[in-house]
């Protein structure tokens, strides 16, 4: 890692840390509490720009496999699989802080409503794009298959975003382009946005970082076997 | 105050999950960089 990647990293944790504190201080301290759902309702605040965040790792890992496919380089197989990564960590989340917040609104954990089961399915999607990944043994044939999974699997990502709009379905429809948030809530979720949307980044640096090393040791191993 | 317990549970759950990743990552990469160094080593021998 050369000095200018240090000191861009250590800007963007920086960033990342300020968004973060700022964030969980609006989150706790700023943002008025909802008047018909109470204090659950600032589960919102991260849940929102946790799946805004796993929407994003998609778009990206969807842009860099075509690029991968395009181009052949391992620097875009290794950021299309890093966002994958991180994209199933944020879906991961989705799915569970969805079902805490549904429990005291609705009464119920789960229900097999579009917007719910179209994310499960998000999920799986790129589940298999990392099993993929870890079962191909050949490094190229991985790359060129997840790259595939990469570009088709994006389709649900637009599908899981329209749901709430073509069906109707438990989950509430988007308020934030409804205008059904008051300043200080829009404020608090952009912010809250903000710094999920740095947090994205430098894991995406760090795990694409860890594919480059691992090409790196396949490299210098082969080359002491020769 | 009610659903306080909802609330505390989902903001556990993403911090333990987000720095349980940070942690593997870290972890992961301190692992390939020793096996990194050990393969250049062996290289300049």
């Amino acid at each position: 890692m050369n000095g200018n990647h240090t000191l861009r990293n250590s800007i963007l944790w920086g960033l990342g840390f300020a968004l973060m504190v700022a964030a969980l201080c609006m989150v706790f301290v700023y943002v008025p509490t909802e008047k018909h759902t109470g204090i659950i309702q600032r589960i919102f605040y991260f849940h929102v720009p946790v799946a805004w965040v796993s929407f994003l790792a998609f778009f990206i890992t969807f842009l860099s496999s075509i690029l991968y496919l395009w181009k052949r380089e391992i620097k875009w197989d290794a950021i299309a699989c890093a966002s994958v990564e991180v994209g199933v960590i944020f879906t991961t989340l989705v799915l569970i802080t969805g079902p805490i917040w549904a429990k005291p609104v609705w009464g119920i954990w789960w229900t097999w409503d579009a917007r719910l089961t179209t994310s499960l399915v998000l999920w799986l999607i790129y589940i298999a794009y990392l099993l993929v990944r870890s079962f191909a043994t050949e490094p190229a044939r991985a790359a060129r298959y997840s790259a595939v999974i990469g570009i088709v699997g994006f389709i649900d990502v637009p599908i899981v975003f329209i749901t709430v709009n073509l069906w109707r379905t438990q989950h509430p429809t988007a308020i934030i382009f409804e205008g059904g948030l008051t300043p200080p809530m829009l404020m608090t979720l952009l912010v809250c946005i903000a710094a999920f949307t740095v947090l994205y980044i430098l894991l995406v640096i760090q795990s694409a970082g860890l594919k480059t090393m691992e090409a790196d040791i396949k490299r210098l191993r082969s080359m002491k076997a020769e | 105050m009610e659903n306080l317990g909802y609330l505390l549970a989902a903001y556990t759950v993403i911090w333990a999950v987000v720095f349980g990743y940070i942690l593997y990552v870290q972890r992961k990469q301190r692992r390939l960089q020793r096996q990194i160094d050990m393969l250049k080593e062996s290289a300049d021998k």
